[in-house]
């Protein structure tokens, strides 16, 4: 008779030690940005819990988040998926197809009404009927809607799901439409990026299930804990901004210095999400590091916000810890201006010290003179 | 009723019709429809994509060096290879010349993609279609191990390892959650394996599935982030700085050798897990010779992989460019994409509308006007499709012909446009396979061809890596930081109208992106991509394409099971997001508006 399993048992007959598991709950707060103490509760969480079956849809979309999902690294989307979930309805890795496949979305449904997860990728056209996204010989926003009745909460992947993403772009001729037009009574939670960061993917799922909650949301929907801050306030290449150092082409000695990137587009500054934080890939690097700009792929209608080369002029950038809220709250003009007269400042700061630096070069003392000045 | 096609093929839809939609292990969503004669044979298949998103509609009046960005977004799966497609169609249109830093990272770029691609398609899409994932639950871990270290040196082999994965999956199968395994095949006659292959592929799937985001890595250094990298038009975003102040924001010596060593482990996991599992998978199933389709008459490639930048000539190309038709293996016709006459796309049986629909359109002339109707034939309702009709417009898919053939693409194409062509870095590997698997020439045609000619060309890529990391070291150590021009990057440098091709060998075969640019803005973008040629619908004659091709002919262990039609169609690694586009010449609205 088959019963259900906790993480835990998974763990120790999967020949994993308690020793080990206990490191991993250590980890797992850890990125969550928990309390050291909090490793008991994951343990305790995982060790007495049966794993909640994930229902995980695709729409409209191109599947990058699905890809990203598996590029976790801790917890490895094998554990995740093996351990942590019961990822029952998934049409990128399920066994089966057709008739078999759709079966299963009945069984759960009716099996675990009310306690499974409702992961949704890509959104619904509403378009051609709804036509321009089928599945089953129906259009894809009826069998969203018929998961979303019977679940605890939606998860919308991505910005697809959270925004209309890229086939929602102007003239939108799909129709397109985020999940929370069309799930209206139950709890949404999006997880922006295009793609979201992997482990912001499976942090924000393992959340849930530790702590038996959803995370604390911001106005827009997003999980504070991973969206409460943009990438721009915890770059690595903010003291460039701050002193004036941009990059004014690519492969100029700015870029080659590691100046910032703001006046070739980096949508850092207005943009909310944990890239500068958590980076990617197992924390390999993110876009800035690697020499492009932010492109703000996590913010609403990115795609309809002027060029991705264009210097951003809407954002309030003296507040390092403003939060998404406030800064809706901003008065946008005002700020637009703030950013455009200390790139100005800054830049005439930046010529004035590297004619000084002329001045002095000729002094063997002052060899490095953009050390010496802080540049 | 029996019809034969003009590219040579008997289809009869008398017999009993079977529907599999969802098609999964796939990227998208496609609906297969097959009709069964008395013995279950399929003689007859319909090829549907159930999706449309419209990207091209939206590049219409965008800057062009954004593009890349909205294109990369067509696929998350072979991601990057569209946003190199489309640098390489704007600056065909600007005349832009990119470094030769820049060339050797953007191979790397898409060869990366190229072994990551291949090896989670393997794995993870495909190998469950051969797979009994229960029946290794039987396995003997001790003869397990011995299997694997027959076959190779891969040191995760011993006993006790395959013990302990065996204890997982069996905890796993005994807790009844059953995840993504529920409901599968398991115990069809179909599968073939024996309970320790079984075993050591299913050790070999989680293995794969950790391994897989180290290659990527790859991307991260030099693009960013991935899935979707980012690219520059003129060149590559990430800057060389190997020996001053700043090192740190560039790549430096650390980068590299975190690049060098992934290349190493990518090569060792290829070389020492895929191929010899690929191997011995195929070794069970050389009767099932089944799913060859178009792949011994008609077969097509753009070529990719430039050795050297800014040098677009056949002999530059690292992947054979050609066409193949009517089986004629001694004849490699050149393929030019700017040509009127070659590429094609027609529209009668897609839902898009042409005012002369019995003629095809070249992509630089492209027009795309959705029009979702179903034939007098098809079964249930407009919202809920039964069954198809596929005499009426039938697929979101558009019909791609070359020179009017129905063509197949993909890795297997390029392996045989490669072997037809005597070059010895696809010769002898094939070769060397059917030798040591005792098949004929013959075998490669099928759909296990089709799945060894995508693992071959994984290791080929992957060392190809090596090739092109060396290469960027050199020109370093030789002096050359360039990685980006930006000579031609502001608008008022460019022609007030221009317009370009840029191509690819995506994964899953021959991409195309044609530009138009007017005033600094995209007048007319349109993308032809691997799976409209091969998941095409059929065109006004009546040729059938290689997704339906293929599965002619198969017979099926057990009506009710679509094994045998999934594995053939995965063979394929079928890509719908891929696969649909649009555009509307005058600008016009494209669809009604309803609010619901």
């Amino acid at each position: 008779m088959p019963t259900s399993d906790t993480f835990y048992s998974q763990f120790r007959r999967a020949g994993i030690s308690r020793r080990t598991f206990l490191h991993f709950c250590g980890v797992s707060a850890a990125t969550l940005g928990l309390a050291p103490t909090m490793a008991g509760r994951i343990a305790h969480a995982l060790e007495t819990k049966p794993r909640t079956p994930v229902i995980w849809l695709h729409g409209l979309e191109c599947t990058c988040c699905s890809e990203s999902f598996i590029r976790s690294a801790h917890p490895l989307a094998s554990d995740v998926v093996l351990s942590m979930i019961s990822l029952d309805y998934d049409d990128l890795i399920m066994a089966s197809a057709g008739h078999q496949a759709e079966a299963i979305l009945d069984d759960i449904r009716t099996r675990y009404r009310g306690q499974y997860i409702l992961a949704v990728e890509g959104n619904a056209p509403l378009g051609q009927d709804g036509m321009s996204c089928f599945i089953a010989g129906r259009p894809f926003h009826a069998q969203l809607k018929e998961m979303a009745a019977d679940c605890a909460a939606v998860i919308a992947w991505g910005s697809c799901a959270s925004w209309g993403c890229v086939q929602a772009a102007r003239p939108n001729p799909t129709q397109a439409t985020p999940i929370d037009e069309i799930v209206r009574d139950k709890p949404v939670i999006k997880v922006p990026g295009c793609p979201p960061i992997a482990e912001v993917m499976t942090g924000v799922l393992t959340y849930m299930l530790t702590f038996e909650r959803l995370p604390e949301l911001d106005r827009q929907g997003r999980p504070k804990m991973f969206y409460g801050q943009r990438i721009h306030d915890k770059c690595y290449r903010r003291p460039h901004f701050d002193a004036g150092q941009y990059v004014e082409r690519f492969d100029d000695e700015g870029a080659r210095k590691g100046y910032c990137l703001y006046k070739v587009g980096c949508k850092g500054p207005t943009t909310y999400n944990a890239c500068s934080t958590v980076r990617w890939n197992d924390g390999v690097s993110f876009p800035i590091q690697s020499g492009h700009g932010c492109i703000g792929c996590s913010e609403k209608g990115f795609w309809d916000k002027g060029g991705f080369y264009q210097h951003v002029t809407d954002t309030h950038v003296f507040g390092v810890e403003a939060n998404a809220d406030r800064v809706g709250l901003a008065a946008v003009g005002g700020v637009g201006a703030a950013i455009g007269a200390h790139a100005a400042y800054s830049s005439y700061r930046r010529g004035k010290q590297s004619v000084d630096a002329q001045t002095t070069t000729s002094s063997p003392t002052a060899k490095h003179p953009h050390e010496t000045t802080g540049n | 009723m029996t019809v034969t096609t003009p590219n040579g093929f008997t289809l009869d839809n008398s017999g009993k019709r079977v529907v599999v939609d969802p098609v999964t292990r796939i990227e998208g969503h496609l609906r297969v429809e097959v009709n069964l004669d008395e013995n279950n044979v399929i003689r007859n298949a319909v090829s549907t994509g159930t999706m449309w998103r419209g990207l091209e509609v939206i590049l219409r009046g965008r800057d062009p060096r954004d593009a890349w960005a909205f294109t990369e977004r067509i696929c998350g799966v072979c991601t990057g290879t569209h946003a190199l497609t489309s640098v390489r169609a704007v600056e065909d249109a600007l005349g832009i010349d990119i470094p030769e830093n820049a060339n050797s990272i953007r191979n790397l770029m898409q060869l990366t993609l190229q072994a990551h691609d291949h090896l989670v398609h393997f794995y993870h899409l495909h190998a469950l279609d051969w797979v009994d994932v229960v029946s290794a639950l039987k396995a003997d871990p001790k003869a397990t191990s011995e299997l694997a270290q027959s076959i190779s040196p891969w040191p995760l082999s011993s006993p006790g390892y395959f013990r302990d994965i065996k204890a997982r999956l069996t905890r796993f199968v005994e807790s009844g959650q059953l995840g993504p395994f529920m409901n599968g095949y398991w115990g069809s006659p179909a599968y073939k394996l024996p309970p320790e292959a079984n075993l050591m592929a299913v050790a070999h799937y989680l293995e794969a599935l950790d391994f897989q985001k180290e290659i990527v890595k790859i991307h991260t250094v030099y693009g960013g982030k991935n899935p979707h990298p980012n690219w520059l038009v003129g060149g590559m975003p990430c800057t060389i700085n190997v020996h001053d102040t700043g090192a740190v924001g560039a790549i430096n010596m650390e980068r590299l050798n975190l690049v060098s060593s992934i290349i190493d482990q990518t090569i060792a996991f290829i070389d020492q897990v895929y191929l010899p599992d690929l191997k011995a998978i195929a070794s069970f199933y050389k009767d099932w010779t089944y799913g060859g389709g178009l792949s011994s008459q008609s077969v097509l490639s753009y070529g990719d992989i430039p050795e050297h930048a800014n040098d677009d000539s056949d002999a530059n190309l690292l992947l054979p460019r050609g066409a193949i038709i009517n089986g004629d293996l001694n004849t490699i016709h050149p393929v030019d994409v700017r040509d009127p006459e070659q590429i094609q796309e027609f529209v009668d049986h897609s839902w898009f509308r042409y005012a002369d629909e019995s003629k095809g359109l070249h992509p630089w002339d492209g027009v795309t006007e959705p029009n979702f109707v179903l034939g007098p034939n098809a079964k249930g309702s407009k919202t809920y499709i039964e069954a198809i009709d596929e005499n009426a417009k039938y697929s979101w898919i558009k019909a791609p012909r070359w020179r009017g053939h129905a063509m197949e693409v993909g890795p297997l194409a390029r392996w045989v446009i490669g072997y037809a062509q005597g070059r010895p870095e696809f010769k002898e590997p094939v070769d060397k396979l059917l030798t040591d698997l005792g098949l004929p020439l013959t075998a490669l045609f099928s759909t296990l061809g089709r799945t060894a000619a995508r693992g071959l060309e994984a290791s080929w890529a992957a060392h190809q890596m090596r090739h092109f990391q060396d290469k960027l070291v050199a020109n370093i150590k030789a002096g050359d930081t360039a990685t980006a021009n930006t000579r031609k990057w502001e608008p008022r440098t460019w022609p007030r109208r221009a317009r370009g091709v840029g191509t690819t060998e995506a994964p899953r075969g021959a991409l195309g992106h044609w530009v138009s640019i007017e005033r600094g803005k995209i007048d007319n973008y349109q993308a032809v991509v691997p799976t409209t040629w091969n998941g095409s619908p059929r065109d006004p004659q009546g040729n059938i394409g290689a997704y339906e091709a293929a599965l002619l002919n198969t017979p099926l262990a057990k009506a009710e099971e679509p094994l045998e039609i999934l594995r053939t169609l995965h063979s394929f690694d079928p890509c719908l997001a891929c696969s649909t586009h649009v555009i509307s010449p005058d600008g016009s609205p494209l669809t009604e508006i309803r609010v619901r």
